[in-house]
């Protein structure tokens, strides 16, 4: 009988696990779509409730606009994180993770990509719809980027963190206050930066801030996953 | 539990003595500064909690590392320890400067890179408190307590370096900042390193009755243990 | 029903579960306090005790999900924790959650673990276990629409997708009605006729009785007692257990 299970490269199979962890992910989120659907009703409510709280006017309200969608971004971003890593908790299934032959940190990397597709697919229906809402043009491409780089940073860092969160008694309540003291550093630079886009400011004002973002991402991400095992094994 | 070392006893003995030492210096050695008046008398302590406050946060996230590396659970009770005292110090440093910034910019806080990033490391330590809190098993709370300190002790210097940039690009009108330099005479700069030592003393001598205090917490778990077995 | 697990390979090592003076402690608390144990290629070992023995943590132990405080573990020949991908590769592990997704198909979640376990040629594979399981007709249903015994029986499928050499299996019958658990005793004859080296904890003493090669008795942390089969003669094993249990 022919052999079952193959021995590649372990870098092949490496690169399968991560990929096979994300690819699950979106694949049962896209079937109940729970997930989405709350992160997205979510940060819209926020938006609204941003409209009525801080009652600007055309003028003062372009100034908040990063800000704004930021905050938006990071709660509803914590919503996404609790969900992802509690379907692996509750049914026991992060033991079916951890028992595949591979390194411990092909889950958090599969694991932070698809959080960090949940955010993005987020963030890409919100920026049209608040551009619209609010007569601002958002579709402008150094604000993406920005979006993009900031994000990355907020999944290394929270994939990581909701990993612990979820294994301790106070659960989701505990995610916000791990995650947010630790990811200032994106969130400030990411409103300047985006600011920055927004306004035409020149480059130069808003290189200090994408170089910023660029160091934490790297850093964090390097960090997450040679800690990852840490946070996983008994 | 085995009593006070000698070292220690004479260690708690001379810290409060020397905290005198350093108020007395500070309220009547140290010349009056001319713009400030009498109320710039704080800064003394202000900066002397502060940087042994930094000492305790640069000790954390060393011995954080250690404990990852080696898993001996005493490096946990080190790294709780300076924690704890280094919350506390940064709290009384934050507390002394409003008190110095109210009479001097007329505000009680100043979003000065400094101050916020202290403020920003408060809630980071009161998050690791919460963490460890909502953890049973002692292995598990001192590894997720040694990965988050870690991850504080990178994440708030970038904090700092990104208020800083935050604060030359936009400067808020608050008068100042806080951060201005004085120029300092000699027995002024002689009162803030006197200031700074004897702190630092303090910080030991805390640290080292918090870390008796957590051996012997252990001691009683294990006598717990083997009563309910 | 068809077996279409493979014969294992001759050499001496595979199936080989051995543990030396394990200790584990969860800070101050000790689980294990010095357990001894081999198993030979091809036994079925059924590992019994009260609850909080320590049955659990042990199993997972030995799945390579839970680390030795003290001690030597080799399974398969490779050692743990430090040769943990390769044990991993070699073991299947069946436990009373069932580590399946809800929201997959019976074939998805089989694709995924597939996939983790970088199996070649999957949806051949695929269609081979789940006949084997007996659950073809339910390869395109969403395992939220599973019973229990349904989920137990997908969860075996996985365990045994990429043909492990050792099986362990954690209080398995648990929540099963009848016809799952009859199921559950084909699957585990097969494998045990197939050769695999299996390990199992469970509270059925009955089912026990008529599976195992041997009976091992863990309690207060230790393997108190241990008899194979051939030397307890037929059901003698409930006098064994609460002789070991009372001694």
């Amino acid at each position: 009988m022919k052999e079952i299970a193959q021995t590649t490269r372990p870098a092949g199979n490496y690169m399968r696990a991560v990929m096979a962890v994300t690819w699950k992910d979106l694949a049962a989120e896209l079937r109940s779509r729970e997930l989405l659907s709350s992160m997205l009703v979510f940060s819209l409510l926020v938006i609204l409730i941003f409209y009525f709280t801080l009652e600007l006017d055309v003028k003062a309200r372009n100034g908040i606009t990063a800000g704004a969608l930021w905050v938006t971004f990071s709660f509803a971003g914590t919503l996404g994180l609790n969900r992802s890593m509690a379907v692996e908790k509750d049914r026991g299934c992060l033991d079916g993770l951890l028992l595949a032959p591979v390194d411990r940190s092909a889950i958090y990397f599969g694991k932070a990509i698809s959080n960090l597709a949940f955010m993005l697919i987020v963030e890409a229906i919100v920026l049209p719809v608040y551009s619209i809402m609010y007569n601002v043009n958002l579709l402008n491409l150094g604000l993406i980027m920005v979006t993009l780089l900031g994000s990355i940073g907020y999944s290394a860092v929270g994939t990581l963190l909701a990993a612990m969160s979820v294994q301790t008694r106070t659960r989701d309540v505990l995610l916000p206050i791990l995650l947010f003291p630790l990811v200032i550093p994106v969130l400030v630079a990411a409103v300047k930066a985006s600011s920055g886009f927004l306004l035409a400011l020149d480059i130069s004002e808003i290189i200090p801030w994408l170089n910023i973002l660029i160091v934490y991402d790297l850093i964090f991400i390097a960090v997450s996953f040679m800690v990852f095992d840490f946070v996983v094994e008994e | 539990m085995s009593p006070q070392p000698r070292a220690l006893k004479v260690m708690n003995v001379l810290s409060v003595l020397l905290v005198l030492v350093a108020f007395l210096l500070a309220m009547f050695y140290a010349p009056l500064e001319k713009v400030m008046g009498e109320v710039q008398r704080v800064f003394y302590f202000h900066v002397a909690t502060a940087w042994v406050g930094m000492l305790g946060f640069i000790v954390a996230a060393v011995v954080a590392v250690i404990y990852l590396r080696t898993q001996n659970l005493k490096w946990d009770v080190i790294g709780l320890a300076s924690v704890e005292i280094s919350l506390v110090f940064f709290l009384i440093a934050i507390v002394l400067g409003s008190i110095w910034a109210r009479p001097a910019w007329g505000t009680w806080w100043t979003w000065e890179p400094r101050l916020t990033t202290a403020a920003i490391l408060e809630m980071v330590y009161l998050a690791y408190l919460l963490l460890r809190q909502g953890i049973e098993d002692p292995d598990r709370r001192a590894r997720f307590g040694a990965v988050y300190t870690l991850l504080g002790g990178l994440s708030v210097p970038l904090t700092f370096v990104s208020i800083r940039i935050f604060r030359t690009i936009h400067p808020v009108v608050i008068g100042g900042g806080g951060s201005e330099k004085m120029s300092m005479t000699g027995s002024m700069v002689g009162t803030m390193l006197f200031s700074i030592a004897v702190f630092s003393l303090v910080f030991i001598t805390l640290f080292w009755h918090r870390v008796r205090l957590g051996q012997f917490s252990d001691y009683v778990e294990q006598l717990k243990m083997k009563v309910t077995q | 029903m068809r077996c279409l697990l493979r014969k294992p390979k001759v050499e001496v090592e595979i199936g080989m579960i051995e543990v030396k003076k394990l200790v584990k402690r969860f800070g101050l608390k000790t689980v294990l306090r010095g357990v001894d144990f081999q198993v030979a290629p091809g036994e079925f070992v059924v590992l019994l005790g009260p609850n909080g023995a320590g049955k659990t943590t042990f199993l997972r132990i030995l799945a390579s999900l839970s680390r030795p405080s003290l001690g030597h573990v080799s399974v398969a020949g490779f050692s743990l924790p430090a040769q943990s991908a390769s044990v991993r590769q070699r073991l299947g592990v069946v436990s009373h959650m069932p580590l399946l997704y809800a929201d997959l198909t019976a074939e998805e979640n089989l694709q995924f673990y597939g996939r983790l376990y970088n199996i070649s040629a999957i949806n051949e594979r695929i269609t081979a276990v789940l006949d084997l399981i007996g659950l073809a007709h339910r390869r395109r249903d969403m395992v939220r629409t599973f019973s229990r015994g349904m989920q137990q029986r997908l969860a075996i499928g996985r365990a045994v997708l990429h043909d492990p050499d050792v099986m362990l299996f954690d209080e398995p019958y648990t929540g099963l009605d009848q016809d799952a658990s009859e199921m559950l005793d084909d699957v585990l004859k097969n494998v045990a006729a197939a050769g695999r080296t299996v390990v199992m904890t469970s509270h059925d003493l009955a089912r026990a009785e008529e599976l195992g090669t041997r009976f091992d008795i863990l309690s207060r942390g230790v393997i108190s007692a241990s008899s194979t089969r051939a030397e307890l003669g037929s059901g003698n094993l409930l006098t064994f257990y609460k002789q070991a249990l009372a001694g």
